[in-house]
């Protein structure tokens, strides 16, 4: 059954990465996104039923759920026949990320090791913030890219054409604006819950904690052009940091 | 019913020629009335008159006489499907000096409503405006600017996204910088100043676009008031300098320069925030997408030989309507005339079944028959089954 569910979407969000390559072929590429999206939708909902609970608590299964919220986000926000580069941008990145879940079995857990709601609003919360982020930062580096090209007058600015610099800007700050509570009640849990273990502040709390003043000042200050794109990176930059280098759990 | 055109365009005629021949809408529409059934489509790069049933010699005498010189040698004649097919590639922009250019499908089709004519001219221009619209549709052929104004507006769309409700303000009142600032005021942009050198000058311009006229010198105090800045004086040197640009923090600031030499100094590229084009940057992007025109005129010109391959089919299939009409007549003769000899004899209830039913049998009969031919007439064989229809039937004949 999870089987059957995985290949439709991964070939679903593979056909998009592939399409989206041509300017011809963006609506077959939307279509991708989004059947794949509902197969792996579909694919999470069997491996909750299969599991009564909640079976991403390894890395690979958040790896599976990460990507589920990346793909979603972007089908809400940026899956338009303009925002094409976006898609060429994320949808390669979903298909490899989905893959390295499934190797590391992401894809197939039907245990729930999760006995406490607790951690699985705060893995929940955290992993669809970050892929919010992660959303954020591909339009941020959209906008770099974008506006180096504006600034350098390149002759094929019109022919190779990315979303104007204002939509990109605005999708950034929306993104976040959605993803920041969501960081903010994932991480107030995790505190929680450590506090009644009790535990203490690690390193990877830090620098989530780090990330969320960044996005914090960024909602706040809501500065514009490229101090808002590298601020948006900047931020993306620690969250990679604190999933990435800092991994393993800080619960038991 | 026969289509020919006779015409001549940028092609075969140099401009002091076609400047002799074009005409308004109205007078156009006069012409094509003073000849019948014909359609005169008269831009600056062409005059063409379409004919429905209509002698060429006739048509060239009309044009001759609005030229007010023999034109043999410049004007080309097209019949049936060259005519058609003719039509279609210049409603689809791909006869105009830059393929793809959307203004001459309106022009079509303001020719064709100005005319009014017959029914083959009223369906082959139908069918051109439909052309148009599926090549602007189905392939980017048109989404590229194609002129340096354009060019411009398109650019600060690339900046702003929606131009709707931005500000600019255009220093130099000339043609150049006129038609830029329409180019950009029909995406939305507000004309909100104009500096010129000639205060009067700047006025009427102001009073067109609703904007306010300023002084050359007032520029640098209004630069925190706009997102756009469009140049195209005739100064010897540039009128606005680096210094002179307050900080944008917040809002890009775009600068057009299309003067030659530049109004602009180009350092003011390198300030955050704002980004600067000048005359060669607007060609150069111009130039690059003149090559996605080009490369798009292929798949344009598909669409258009599928169109011209349905409008075959269509005129194919009027040498067997008239045949197809007479023996539907026919048929419906002998019914109502049999059902007359019965209708005393039935209750009413019963007549208006046997009326049903007997309608019914006509059409299941006559349907399959009416299809094959329509059918054949596409291929070359539709002239002979209507003929075959009309003998064994005998619908010359006249009924006893």
């Amino acid at each position: 059954m999870l089987e059957a569910l995985f290949w439709p979407a991964v070939l679903g969000y593979g056909e998009a990465a592939v399409a989206y390559a041509n300017a011809r072929t963006t609506r077959a590429a939307t279509w991708g996104v989004r059947l794949g999206w509902l197969a792996q939708t579909a694919l999470l909902a069997a491996q909750v039923v299969g599991a009564d609970g909640f079976p991403w608590s390894s890395w690979a299964g958040t790896l599976n759920l990460f990507v589920w919220f990346l793909v979603g986000t972007y089908l809400i926000w940026g899956c338009k026949p303009r925002f094409r580069l976006l898609g060429l941008a994320v949808m390669p990145l979903a298909v490899t990320l989905f893959v390295v879940a499934r190797i590391g079995g992401g894809t197939n857990a039907r245990v729930s090791h999760y006995g406490d709601l607790f951690l699985v609003l705060h893995v929940g919360m955290l992993t669809a913030a970050f892929a919010g982020f992660t959303l954020a930062a591909g339009l941020a580096a959209l906008y770099l890219w974008q506006e180096h090209r504006l600034k350098g007058r390149a002759p094929d600015i019109l022919r190779m054409r990315l979303p104007p610099l204002a939509s990109l800007e605005f999708l950034a700050w929306r993104t976040i604006l959605v993803s920041l509570p969501l960081l903010t009640l994932g991480l107030a849990i995790g505190v929680i819950r450590q506090r009644r273990d009790g535990g203490t502040f690690d390193q990877r709390e830090i620098l989530t904690l780090l990330a969320w003043i960044v996005y914090g000042g960024f909602l706040a200050a809501r500065p514009t052009g490229r101090r808002a794109a590298c601020l948006a990176l900047g931020g993306f930059a620690l969250v990679v940091i604190a999933r990435v280098a800092l991994a393993g759990s800080h619960f038991t | 019913m026969t289509l020919t055109l006779v015409g001549l365009s940028h092609r075969v005629a140099p401009v002091t020629l076609r400047e002799r021949v074009t005409l308004d809408l109205e007078g156009a529409a006069r012409l094509a009335r003073s000849l019948g059934d014909a359609v005169c489509l008269s831009t600056c790069n062409r005059t063409e008159l379409y004919l429905e049933d209509i002698d060429e010699a006739e048509a060239v005498a009309a044009l001759e006489r609005v030229a007010g010189e023999p034109l043999d040698g410049v004007l080309y004649r097209l019949r049936e499907d060259a005519a058609a097919l003719h039509l279609f590639r210049v409603a689809a922009g791909l006869d105009s000096l830059v393929p793809g250019e959307g203004e001459i499908l309106g022009q079509v089709r303001a020719a064709y409503e100005a005319a009014d004519p017959g029914p083959l001219l009223g369906h082959v221009f139908r069918q051109a405006v439909v052309v148009g619209k599926r090549v602007r549709t189905q392939t980017s052929i048109g989404e590229s600017p194609a002129s340096v104004s354009s060019a411009a507006a398109a650019l600060a769309a690339q900046v702003f996204g929606d131009l709707k409700g931005r500000r600019v303000l255009l220093v130099g009142a000339g043609r150049i910088g006129e038609l830029a600032a329409a180019n950009l005021a029909s995406r939305g942009a507000h004309i909100a100043y104009i500096a010129n050198r000639t205060v009067d000058t700047a006025r009427e311009l102001a009073n067109r676009f609703g904007g306010e006229s300023i002084a050359l010198t007032e520029i640098a105090t209004h630069l925190a008031d706009v997102d756009v800045v469009l140049s195209s004086t005739s100064a010897p040197e540039a009128i606005l300098h680096a210094n002179e640009v307050p900080s944008r923090r917040h809002t890009p600031l775009f600068f057009i320069d299309i003067a030659v030499p530049r109004d602009i100094d180009p350092a003011i590229a390198k300030l955050d925030g704002c980004f600067l084009y000048d005359i060669d940057d607007l060609e150069a992007v111009v130039a690059e997408t003149l090559e996605l025109r080009r490369a798009e005129a292929s798949r344009a010109e598909q669409l258009v030989e599928e169109e011209a391959e349905r409008f075959r089919s269509w005129r194919a299939s009027l040498d067997v309507v008239p045949a197809i009409a007479s023996l539907r007549a026919r048929a419906e003769e002998i019914r109502t005339s049999e059902l007359a000899k019965v209708d005393r004899r039935m209750s009413d209830d019963a007549l208006r079944t046997l009326e049903s039913v007997t309608s019914q049998i006509l059409n299941k009969l006559l349907h399959l028959p009416t299809i094959r031919m329509k059918e054949a007439a596409v291929t070359a064989d539709g002239a002979e089954y209507a003929d075959a229809v009309r003998y064994l039937f005998g619908l010359e004949e006249e009924t006893p």
